[in-house]
């Protein structure tokens, strides 16, 4: 087990930046998700903790040694990729094998033995040992492929979109049990997702990267309630925060270009959220409700239902705004309706860098 | 596939079909004429129209194997001395038969030219494909200064016919001493095959994805373990595609063999057709030359069958 960091990397490659001045701390046993789209510089990441590629400029600490000079064997880190990821002519029992029989840690064979056995019993493949790996489902495959991890007992969980090439129903379910394989197994992971669900719900920590650049790293409870800047804020949550442009007059927020206000509590008013000045209104769908004398009136522009609960887009001028509201709320497309929002859970952000008041100082 | 088929579908497999069997036969005669032949009695080779039905026999391959009159260079025991083992075992069948009293009937020529296409055709065969697929790989895996340019230049290798620099090659091969001589076919087939299993070898690293290397370093192998363990079996279509061609093509070279040897390292062809030369050409015992020729060939691909048809197939890839 080992505790991670990376100090100040940069990855360039021929013209192209992929990380810049990247700081991340993964504690011992933690369950550490990186989050970000495509490109940002997740899998770079990954791959130069596991030493498949060098940094630029930076460190990379495991266990508190620099392992620059480090090759991807001696570093003791288990990669799970999202494909590719088995040796195609082998059986399940030989790809399980494989990682233990390399000479620089080649354990005896009864050692071996034991420990394929009991990764494929906990991950319940026992019956699949024999098979080629082409014969397998993707659910299957999947599964093999963090058992070749397990069965080494690496220093750390390197997980690159493991769940991504899958169907939605077994995601959900190797999602649940790579959680409790993680906390079973008390080990460090990595885990890289464009998922903003996987990440929020597997995570002990989240890492939001967007560019290169770590943007916020938190527990998801903060990512999604105290996001640092709008980018996070639209990224993390689904649907995704509501940003509306604004000012605060008098204790009021007034929205600039549409023309209606809303109260505000001026919880975040110390730190710099003066009257006037041009702000972002961060609100989460379901901080946003309706009632019959609410300050706002709007038109229902759509309506998703997702069974226990409705997402309704409103429609106030040109503005549209998402409230997530009890299925059983009955309302009809274009029906005029009244919104107000919890004015405790509105995060303000500064209209020019995006960078939330919170964050501020 | 669709469980019921149409009348057109039906319709277009026997015109399918019916094509195939031309084409299979247009391939497929000149081979049944020089295997025909082989087996025909000499009356019988240049009858027009072509005999079809005889009573086959064996002299061709007779008359192919012996020599009814004295070695016209035998090696001199200095000569016998100083050649290496495998040349020293082509002698000793011409020799052992004169030892042994059968008067003028000798080995002829013929089985020692097939042995030196063997080994020649085998080893270069060998080096190309093997030097072709590590080159490839480093092509393929690693930043390479100029990769652009250096394939370029092993390319260019083969753009003009190779015949324009027999000459000066075969100067260069007497100065050296590697005319007539196993050792300077060898490098001159080899380095002809070189750049085309170069080429054809990276096109097959490239169909295979890095990742699985990735995971067996991150494994704890080395760059050299994950290539012998992960790579070089994923490859084997590949390699044995390129050996099949490389092997073709150094088999049946002619003109360089024909400049550069003249008995000790020389292979079957341009051995086959001087057989026509003395009096009255024996059409018979060249076909039969020319048959046996073909076999390692047709033998050779024959095994690799089944790397050469079935593509690339990759076990765990999953789109």
């Amino acid at each position: 087990m080992a505790h991670i960091q990376l100090k100040n990397i940069s990855k360039t490659f021929g013209n192209h930046t992929a990380l810049t001045g990247l700081d991340l701390d993964i504690a011992d046993g933690e369950f550490f998700v990186l989050l970000g789209e495509t490109g940002a510089g997740k899998t770079t990441t990954l791959r130069l903790i596991a030493g498949l590629e060098k940094p630029s400029e930076g460190q990379v600490f495991i266990d508190g040694v620099d392992v620059a000079d480090w090759g991807a064997a001696e570093r003791d880190v288990a990669l799970v990729l999202q494909q590719y990821s088995l040796y195609p002519r082998y059986t399940v029992r030989e790809n399980l094998e494989f990682p233990l029989k390399p000479k620089i840690r080649r354990l005896p064979d009864a050692e071996i033995k034991d420990r394929v056995d009991r990764a494929a019993r906990t991950l319940r493949i026992e019956h699949l040992l024999d098979r080629k790996t082409d014969r397998l489902s993707g659910g299957e495959m999947q599964r093999v492929s963090i058992g070749r991890a397990i069965v080494r007992k690496p220093r750390v969980f390197l997980m690159d979109e493991p769940l991504s090439a899958l169907d939605a129903k077994l995601r959900e379910a190797l999602r649940t049990e790579l959680k409790n394989l993680q906390m079973q197994l008390g080990a460090t992971f990595l885990f890289v997702t464009h998922d903003q669900i996987e990440a929020m719900s597997m995570g002990d920590k989240v890492g939001v990267l967007n560019h290169g650049r770590i943007v916020q790293t938190g527990t998801p409870h903060e990512i999604y309630n105290n996001p640092r800047d709008t980018y996070v804020a639209s990224f993390v949550g689904s649907p995704p925060m509501n940003l509306i442009d604004g000012k605060l007059v008098n204790g009021r927020a007034v929205m600039a270009p549409l023309n209606f206000e809303l109260p505000f509590s001026g919880g975040a008013k110390a730190s710099g959220a003066t009257d006037g000045r041009p702000l972002v209104f961060g609100v989460r769908p379901e901080d946003v409700y309706l009632e019959s004398g609410a300050p706002v009136e709007a038109r229902v522009h759509d309506v998703e239902n997702h069974g226990v609960e409705k997402i309704l887009t409103l429609r106030v001028g040109d503005a549209t705004l998402r409230a997530t509201v009890p299925a059983r709320t009955d309302v009809a497309i274009e029906q005029a309706v009244r919104f107000a929002w919890n004015p405790d859970k509105v995060v303000l952000f500064d209209k020019g860098s995006g960078v939330s008041l919170r964050h501020v100082g | 596939m669709a469980a019921v088929r149409t009348s057109s579908e039906i319709g277009f497999n026997r015109v399918a079909i019916v094509a195939v069997l031309v084409v299979t036969i247009i391939f497929l005669a000149p081979i049944y004429w020089i295997a025909s032949t082989a087996f025909k009695p000499r009356n019988l080779a240049t009858t027009i129209p072509p005999t079809i039905v005889f009573q086959p026999e064996i002299s061709p391959f007779v008359k192919l194997f012996t020599k009814r009159s004295q070695m016209r260079s035998p090696p001199s025991p200095e000569e016998y001395a100083a050649a290496p083992w495998w040349e020293r075992v082509v002698f000793d069948g011409g020799e052992k038969i004169v030892r042994d009293g059968k008067g003028q009937v000798q080995w002829s020529g013929y089985p020692s030219r097939f042995l030196n296409s063997l080994i020649i055709a085998i080893t270069s065969t060998v080096l190309a494909v093997g030097m072709g697929t590590f080159t490839a790989y480093g092509f393929s895996r690693f930043k390479v200064k100029g990769e652009a340019d250096l394939l370029f230049f092993i390319l260019s290798t083969r753009m003009l016919p190779p015949v324009v620099v027999a000459i000066p090659m075969f100067l260069m091969y007497r100065a050296v001493g590697l005319n007539d001589s196993h050792v300077g076919l060898i490098i001159l087939y080899t380095a002809f095959n070189l750049s085309f299993s170069v080429w054809l070898m990276k096109g097959f690293m490239d169909e295979i994805p890095k990742e699985y290397e990735e995971a067996a370093l991150v494994d704890g192998y080395t760059r050299m373990e994950a290539f012998f363990k992960i790579v070089l079996p994923e490859a084997a279509t590949g390699i044995a595609a390129t050996a099949v061609f490389c092997f073709i093509t150094a088999w049946n070279e002619y003109a360089f063999a024909l400049i550069m040897t003249n008995r000790r390292a020389q292979t079957a062809p341009p051995f086959i057709p001087s057989q026509v030369g003395s009096g009255l050409p024996d059409w018979t015992v060249i076909a039969a030359g020319t048959f046996l020729f073909l076999l390692p060939v047709a033998i050779f691909t024959f095994l690799l069958r089944n790397h050469l048809l079935r593509g690339m197939s990759f076990g765990a890839i999953r789109k």
